[in-house]
């Protein structure tokens, strides 16, 4: 039995299939964004894990695998940003000083909210590119020396809670305009809001998906430098 | 074939990315340099979107996936989390409202502004 564990194959295994529990789950729940499939494959192999008492070194066997993986996906997502370049360009102003702006605006809450709070340094360091998709989020945090798999969950978190709260926020704050309600969901919840904005629309679900490696430059570029501040 | 040649050209442009950063310095990872590189080989037409489209698709349809052992990196830090989760909650929602409120004002503003 132990000899099975120590194989690649465990780690990639017990991912893929807590994976595939995670999407049937987000299915029958009428893919309800608080059950995000990534979240709930996270915390099964935890139990998993936790619960037999299977060394970590084990599962990052397989594990490492998928990890390299996120290397080309990164690259990649220069795809889905050349597509959308004819509507950047009918825009370019509004958006990119929007997404700027609300770049600014995401690490500088996460700054002095941490500072509010007294949260430990280790802590607000990770939840500084909380905003940007995932793949980028993780080289933001490994460069600012923060816990690369708390980032990971925290952007996990915010991208729920956009796609949870932000149809009610742009009503709160409004925010009528298609384009600024695309570039707003996008720039503060990346790729899980973006599922929600192209429920709102197509102009929303396009503007949003665009937001999303815009903001992730803009956060690679000012996150080293306002992270002073913590 | 056809997808491993596909795999190839990204590598390539990920080990270039990797160049660029060993030889600047420069503080930027080198999957994001990566994604900058293809990014402007696609508009200078040098790499055609057919060149790569099975690999991209595969990646992108997967990229939650990918996130799983990161994710389970967690397990070192429970006690981290045990003892922050409150405020980690609160700042994600406050300032999740601030980033949607604030950029959309911004986009409203500056399109009224330029138009």
């Amino acid at each position: 039995m132990n000899a099975l564990l120590e194989t690649p194959i465990f780690g990639i295994l017990l991912s893929i299939v807590a994976y595939e529990i995670g999407i049937l789950i987000n299915k029958k729940s009428g893919k309800n964004a608080l059950m995000n499939p990534l979240l709930i494959a996270i915390v099964i192999v935890i139990a998993v894990i936790l619960g037999f008492d299977i060394p970590k070194e084990n599962y990052d066997k397989g594990g490492s695998y998928i990890l390299f993986f996120l290397g080309p996906a990164t690259v990649v997502l220069a795809i889905p940003l050349y597509k959308q370049l004819e509507l950047l360009k009918k825009d370019i102003v509004p958006i990119l000083g929007g997404i700027m702006v609300g770049t600014l605006t995401s690490i500088l809450s996460v700054v002095f909210l941490s500072k509010l709070f007294k949260v430990d340094l280790s802590v607000a360091t990770s939840m500084i590119p909380k905003s940007v998709t995932t793949a980028i989020g993780m080289e933001v945090s490994k460069q600012i020396g923060g816990i690369t798999s708390l980032t990971v969950a925290v952007i996990v978190l915010t991208g729920i809670t956009g796609a949870v709260i932000g149809p009610t926020v742009l009503k709160i704050f409004r925010i009528k305009d298609e384009v600024a309600q695309g570039v707003a969901i996008g720039t503060a919840a990346h790729a899980v809001g973006t599922s929600k904005a192209m429920e709102l629309g197509e102009t929303q679900g396009a503007m949003s998906g665009l937001s999303i490696g815009i903001a992730g430059l803009a956060t690679v570029i000012l996150a080293p430098i306002l992270m002073n501040l913590l | 074939m056809k997808i491993l040649r596909q795999f190839g050209i990204i590598l390539l442009i990920l080990l270039l990315g990797e160049a660029i950063r060993i030889g600047t310095g420069i503080s930027i990872p080198s999957t994001v340099i990566g994604m900058i590189l293809l990014f402007i080989a696609l508009l200078s037409k040098l790499i055609k979107l057919e060149q790569i489209d099975m690999i991209s698709k595969f990646l992108l349809d997967h990229l939650a996936f990918l996130f799983v052992p990161a994710g389970v990196g967690l397990i070192s830090s429970l006690d981290l989390i045990g003892k922050a989760w409150l405020p980690i909650l609160a700042i994600v929602l406050i300032s999740t409202i601030l980033v949607i409120g604030i950029t959309g004002w911004t986009v409203q503003l500056l399109k009224r502004r330029v138009n």
